[in-house]
């Protein structure tokens, strides 16, 4: 097997061309996937037995829930292959990864409370699943207050990458945590290779948007990753030529 | 799988959760559409500055 592949990937022409040919193709079939989801999720999915039509709601707070770990699972991993191969490439992607991942955690949080006032009759509860969650927002929020914090863009990438890899402790907990701990929120619908607790019928529109949402998120992290990768990049040969 | 609702004002009532549902779906698809945005506007802004960089360096050579 040969890693020429990989070693592409840490060169910034490269990946900025690649970057730009894949977006359309993440963009195209993710609004595709998105929009077929919610429109299962919200006209043909039956409504819950014990929730009613509120239930919908989950096809928009899971997949959001879904973003907002695996966004900083990526930025945590790109963190720490920037720090231990100072690969600059690396470090673009983490920052690519902050901003969308603090927006979708506080839309995760913000439709888990409209989903939790007319099931629980609470907005809020201190409980393990909403209180790690919060602190992957507090996460996001310090990963981006520490990277504006330095005008220097190398020096901001590996302080903000420390944080990013210790940060990443915090994921398996909130997953986990409806597990490990007896919480108000209930347990997971889906599990891989396990069985999952919710009706077929139920279960497509899911899977429809969450794999849009993916899509999405690989769609706008292109996008970020070569304005990045622009803003890093002092050599000029191949700048002027993608400009062109 | 088939359309759960009789009719239009029936769909937008979605049972009595409509003041949840709502908001929800409304709000997901706000940050969906600013996040196209933004990464539009952040890429836009870089290939600015680095035109701008690249004008300057060819003044100077």
């Amino acid at each position: 097997m040969t890693w020429t592949w990989f070693h592409r990937l840490g060169s910034p022409p490269y990946v900025y061309r690649l970057a730009g040919r894949l977006t359309p193709w993440f963009a195209w079939s993710a609004g595709v996937l998105i929009v077929a989801g919610l429109f299962g999720g919200l006209v043909l999915a039956p409504p819950d037995y014990q929730q009613g039509d509120g239930f919908r709601i989950i096809y928009v707070h899971a997949p959001t829930a879904w973003l907002s770990l695996m966004v900083y699972t990526w930025m945590g991993v790109a963190a720490a292959v920037g720090l231990i191969w100072r690969i600059k490439v690396a470090h673009a992607v983490a920052a690519a990864c902050a901003p969308v991942g603090a927006s979708f955690t506080a839309v995760a949080l913000a439709t888990g409370s409209l989903f939790g006032k007319p099931m629980w009759g609470t907005w809020w509860v201190w409980t393990p699943r909403l209180t790690s969650e919060l602190l992957l927002l507090f996460l996001y929020m310090g990963y981006m207050a520490l990277r504006a914090s330095f005008d220097d863009t190398q020096r901001a990438d590996r302080a903000s990458a420390v944080l990013a890899v210790v940060g990443i402790v915090n994921v398996p907990i909130v997953h986990y945590s409806v597990v490990w701990w007896n919480d108000l929120h209930q347990a997971s619908s889906l599990t891989l290779g396990g069985k999952d607790t919710i009706a077929t019928s139920m279960l497509v529109p899911l899977l429809v948007s969450l794999l849009g949402f993916t899509l999405y998120f690989g769609a706008i992290l292109l996008v970020r990753l070569r304005g990045e990768i622009l803003r890093r990049e002092r050599a000029t040969g191949w700048i002027r030529e993608a400009l062109a | 799988m088939m359309i759960q609702f009789q009719s239009m004002a029936q769909f937008l009532a979605m049972g009595k959760y409509a003041a949840y549902v709502w908001p929800s779906y409304g709000l997901t698809l706000l940050v969906v559409v600013l996040n196209i945005v933004w990464a539009q506007r952040l890429l836009r802004q870089a290939q600015v500055e680095a035109r701008r960089r690249l004008a300057t360096q060819e003044e100077r050579a």
